[in-house]
């Protein structure tokens, strides 16, 4: 064995460690959250509304109050989202405008979440005087629309020229063949990143701090203060009471598990 | 002819929806800053610098001095890039030379399972599961054999900008990782085949093709961690034990510190009722905005040319 060959062996062995070592924490986290998480959760603790420390309680309201609140960050991010893709790829004509708006997506990927939430703090919940679920959904809706924009751009750009070609030979108007055929090759890509853009907000916790902030309630309306599971978590983990603590657990086993199931499922979709 | 006109109306009715879409995004982007900018002025014109060098915050006689803050943000991202580089530049070298290409599927469905998990769960995990270990097994023994280095002095609280820092480089990995991975792969075969032909090892390929073929790659994937860094919130809200002692008072890296993310989201809420105070923290958020700018235009620079994901 010469010096070259040592060499080469150490940066294998390195490599391997490192790569051993990484996969710890990724169980580490998942074990822990599982052993800990696992104890509270039953019927009660997903149907029953939070209760004061040491009276137990549920989280119910924070698993609707996040669903709620995805779902009005799609509606907004999503058309959205979507319509930029669907313009860059096929209307931009690879233009300085859609240069511009491609700087202004991949800029906005980059910005941090807590920075969103303070925009749509400053923008709707002053305006409007009270802290609401509204703001948050824009805030949400904003990490939506650069994730969408940018697969439905790659996804219609990756239709075949012979695909165009055949639906503008039968006549058809461009928008026609754009909406009902390039958009139809291009929708596994458009719904898998929707989904990981449900994910990804899902998990989401500093925009709705300064939105939706938190509330012990169900749901009266959109235009309120909303109970969200990210929240609850923080809330609760940081109150330092056992009971609460443990409670933080549970609902982060539930994110958890929402969170990794959408990846997971993800990947199976778009590898097959 | 009627029909004509119609398909024509609707082709530019579809166009119109389109470029409204657009639009919204472009008004939403130069909100955020009008936004920003105008709840920041009044703190702006107030403090002046003193907002970026100071060292004092007590809203209680109008000191607002965010220097620590700062300080706390670029340290612990640097800490974490630090970390995290040579880290993700491994498990990139093991992925493309080293690993059976059976295990490649596994290798990537981890780092994006780690990338994944939303960071207030990495809050919680490093807040009461983490922390007392490295108090305990880490900080204690260290403070008690190195503690007369300031820099690793005590007392051991657990929370603490290295605790920040460590839970950061966990998070950014995963980021610099599967993008370099990428870039790995894009090596040109030839260039590899070539060297392997001359009776090249495979850590010699990697150190003349295939690192010196990505480094532009590597470069940008890792600002684009930094950026990840800089912005995190919750998981460094959670550990970092949220102090305004360091670094002024007390440079132990074992001390709790605090970031721009951190102030902003435990101080945020009580601060609602005072403008000045409310005011101070969105000018930290703006400069934390004229960071990720920067480093938006910084990456989109040195990607010109290579396209990657």
């Amino acid at each position: 064995m010469n010096l070259r060959k040592i060499k080469n062996a150490l940066i294998r062995i390195t490599s391997t460690i490192v790569v051993v070592l990484i996969t710890i924490p990724l169980l580490w986290i998942i074990f822990d959250v599982f052993i800990k998480g696992i104890s509270v959760i039953g019927l009660e603790f997903l149907i029953s509304l939070p209760a004061p420390i040491g009276e137990g309680g549920g989280i119910a309201n924070a698993i609707l109050g996040t669903l709620i609140i995805n779902a009005m960050a799609c509606a907004i991010g999503l058309p959205l989202g979507i319509a930029t893709g669907i313009y860059l790829s096929e209307y931009s004509n690879d233009s300085t405008f859609s240069t511009f708006i491609r700087t202004i997506i991949y800029t906005l990927s980059g910005v941090p979440s807590i920075i969103l939430g303070l925009f749509a703090f400053a923008l709707i919940v002053i305006r409007i005087g009270h802290y609401t679920a509204i703001a948050a959904a824009f805030a949400l809706s904003i990490i939506v629309i650069p994730i969408v924009a940018k697969a439905t751009e790659e996804g219609m750009r990756a239709v075949s020229i012979e695909i165009r070609e055949g639906a503008f030979a039968l006549g058809l108007p461009k928008w026609i063949v754009v909406t009902k055929i390039i958009l139809g090759v291009a929708k596994s890509s458009i719904i898998t990143s929707s989904l990981l853009a449900f994910a990804r907000i899902s998990g989401e916790t500093a925009p709705l701090l300064f939105t939706a902030l938190f509330s012990y309630y169900w749901p009266r309306g959109i235009n309120e203060p909303m109970a969200s599971l990210q929240v609850l978590i923080y809330n609760y983990a940081m109150s330092g009471f056992e009971a609460w603590v443990i409670r933080a657990w549970g609902a982060s086993l539930l994110l958890l598990l929402l969170v990794l199931f959408i990846n997971i499922l993800v990947r199976r979709i778009s590898t097959r | 002819m009627k029909n004509i006109s119609k398909i024509i109306f609707l082709e530019n009715f579809f166009k119109l929806i389109l470029k409204i879409a657009t639009l919204i995004i472009i008004v939403i982007f130069l909100l955020m800053f009008y936004s920003l900018f105008e709840r920041s002025m009044p703190s702006l014109m107030e403090n002046g610098f003193y907002i970026l060098f100071g060292s004092s915050w007590d809203p209680n006689i109008k000191l607002f001095g965010g220097a620590p803050a700062i300080l706390g943000t670029i340290i612990s991202s640097a800490i974490a890039i630090a970390f995290a580089f040579p880290i993700s530049l491994s498990i990139a070298i093991f992925y493309t030379e080293y690993c059976p290409l059976r295990v490649r599927p596994i290798i990537s469905e981890i780092m994006n399972l780690l990338a994944a998990i939303p960071s207030v769960i990495y809050g919680i995990w490093g807040l009461w599961t983490i922390s007392p270990i490295i108090k305990l097994n880490f900080q204690e023994p260290i403070i008690a054999s190195i503690g007369f280095i300031p820099l690793f002095s005590g007392p051991a609280y657990g929370l603490s900008i290295f605790l920040a820092s460590l839970i950061l480089t966990i998070m950014i990995t995963p980021i610099i990782a599967s993008i370099s991975m990428d870039i790995f792969l894009k090596t040109p075969i030839l260039l590899k085949e070539a060297m392997f032909a001359l009776g090249a090892t495979k850590w010699e390929v990697l150190r003349h093709v295939v690192i010196p073929f990505a480094r532009r790659g590597i470069l940008a994937a890792t600002i684009l961690g930094l950026g990840r860094a800089l912005g995190e919130t919750m998981a460094v809200t959670m550990v970092i034990g949220n102090s305004y002692i360091w670094p002024f008072q007390s440079i132990s890296l074992f001390s709790p510190a605090t970031t721009i993310t951190s102030k902003i989201a435990s101080e945020f809420p009580e601060s609602v009722i005072d403008l000045m105070h409310n005011s101070s923290l969105m000018s930290l958020a703006l400069i934390l905005l004229l960071f990720s700018i920067s480093i938006s235009f910084i990456t989109k620079f040195i990607e010109k040319g290579v396209k990657y994901r």
